[in-house]
């Protein structure tokens, strides 16, 4: 599987580490609700049988924390921006 | 019909004419008291329990495709009861009890073969571990062995023993384990249980539910919409598409974990053996094949395939101990989707909604809990409450933080 990196290019998957759904963000820990939040946000998941939003680590190349957006049927990668969702500067 | 050494003889002089199908084919009915969604091993073994210990027979199986195409026939056959936690252990020693007596009670060959198993240690810390695992086995009946060096040479002595980065110091060593003939469980399950009055319908994908208000009154299927007091859920690494149909979010993580067998060889490996620390594991078939896997393909996925690095990566792990492997070819592999867990242990559930009942997050270890998973599950839709055997696989425990985390990687789900 290759993953365009927005600084490095298409890249091999080994150079990347694999974090999981990016849920998030964290919630606020002084919120009333924040054990319901910290719940949801630490172990609840959507789990797609499609597009899935997740975050990969390229310490092997530009060590910047990627979103992708990637088809779980087919590991088609549809999109790949900064973390944040920032873009290529 | 009751297979005996007398009629498998004279069937097979006579060309079977006169044997009959070893499960019923079936039409849907309108209405059933207990609908179970998924026709692999749990869901047969939870039927045939329903009708045979509570006395449940208005059942039907529900399976997409055919019986047994999902992870049951998907796996690599070990059958084991070697956990630590006292969430687990009891669970899987009961299974393996089950496993040890299943052929007797459904009159079918499942091949059985309690070979052992053999944890592979390489360092003090590791037989630490292992010790107080095999404690552990030892205090709940499973039963466990540590063996030293020269002991393991005697079961494998192909090892590479003095592996520069891995030596092999010793294993741990569970002699009641072994390997199960997986189709076979299916199908002795599925004749049970048809033979008991479940209907086991195949080609009938479930494709919603049918609500009254909160709760679940049936389920609608490619083959029209079917009531039911009762529906459970055993479909694996689907869980959360159907849980989704329910807007439900689960505490699961759906991952690929591929299988492999090499082209037959003669015999010379007579245990399973774990490299943990190399990520393989292996036996060798009846047929002559060894068996082999090693870890999940690292990313959430659907494909019933695999890809190719994890190949790579876990027939690496099997030459650099067993070196002579390395002329072996690689007959063909396969993959199953796995429902792995935030903490790596199943879930069986009643509800969470009235009518509704959830056996999942069987993560890459359903195979060796098909027995019990079905007992427990069984008991748990009878009877509305848990089995004690199950009842710390609730859904509940991560929010209370009850969590069974055998390995202690946390909410991780690649990583259990």
């Amino acid at each position: 599987m290759l993953i365009p990196c927005p600084y490095c290019g298409a890249r091999d998957s080994h150079e990347f580490t694999y974090r999981g759904a990016a849920v998030g963000p964290r919630p606020d820990p002084a919120r009333p609700d924040a054990a319901d939040a910290f719940h949801d946000y630490v172990y609840l998941r959507d789990n797609p049988a499609g597009d899935n939003a997740e975050y990969w680590y390229h310490g092997a190349g530009c060590r910047s924390w990627l979103k992708v957006v990637r088809d779980t049927t087919t590991h088609e990668i549809k999109s790949v921006t900064g973390a944040g969702g920032e873009v290529k500067p | 019909m009751r297979y005996s050494l007398f009629n498998i003889i004279a069937n097979g002089l006579t060309g079977q004419r006169f044997s009959s199908p070893a499960w019923r084919q079936v039409a849907p009915k309108p209405a059933y008291d207990v609908i179970i969604v998924g026709g692999g091993g749990h869901g047969l073994a939870t039927a045939y329990y329903l009708a045979k210990q509570h006395g449940v027979r208005n059942v039907a199986v529900l399976e997409k495709g055919w019986i047994g195409s999902g992870n049951s026939g998907r796996n690599t056959t070990i059958i084991r009861s070697n956990y630590l936690l006292p969430g687990n252990e009891p669970f899987y020693e009961w299974s393996m009890k089950l496993w040890e007596g299943l052929e007797q009670d459904l009159n079918y060959n499942i091949m059985v073969s309690q070979r052992g198993i053999i944890n592979l240690i390489h360092n003090d810390a590791q037989r630490d571990v292992y010790v107080r695992r095999g404690n552990a086995m030892i205090v709940n009946g499973a039963g466990a062995r540590l063996l030293d060096r020269e002991e393991v040479r005697s079961y494998l002595p192909f090892l590479d023993f003095d592996n520069a980065r891995f030596p092999v110091k010793g294993g741990m060593m569970q002699p009641r384990a072994g390997t199960a003939r997986h189709d076979a469980v299916v199908w002795g399950y599925a004749r049970g249980a048809s033979d008991l009055g479940v209907d086991i319908i195949q080609n009938c994908e479930v494709t919603g539910f049918l609500r009254d208000g909160d709760a679940i009154t049936g389920v609608a299927t490619t083959r029209g919409e079917i009531k039911a007091k009762k529906v459970a859920l055993a479909v694996a690494g689907s869980t959360s598409r159907l849980a989704g149909k329910l807007d439900l979010k689960l505490p699961i993580e759906s991952f690929v974990l591929q299988a492999f067998i090499s082209e037959g060889l003669k015999p010379f490996m007579e245990t399973v053996f774990t490299f943990g620390a190399g990520h393989f594991y292996c036996s060798q078939s009846d047929k002559g094949e060894l068996v082999f896997g090693g870890d999940l393909d690292g990313y959430n996925s659907y494909a019933q395939r695999g890809n190719l690095p994890t190949v790579e990566d876990v027939c690496e792990g099997g030459l650099a101990l067993v070196p002579q492997l390395s002329r072996v070819r690689l007959l063909r592999q396969w993959a199953g989707v796995c429902d792995m867990s935030m903490d790596g242990s199943p879930i069986i559930q009643v509800g969470p909604l009235p009518g509704l009942y959830l056996n999942c997050a069987w993560n890459y270890g359903g195979f060796k809990a098909t027995p019990a998973s079905g007992w427990c599950f069984a008991h748990t839709i009878a009877k509305d409450e848990p089995h004690p055997l199950s009842a710390a696989f609730r859904l509940d425990r991560f929010r209370t933080g009850h969590l069974i985390d055998e390995k202690g990687v946390g909410a991780s789900p690649n990583l259990h």
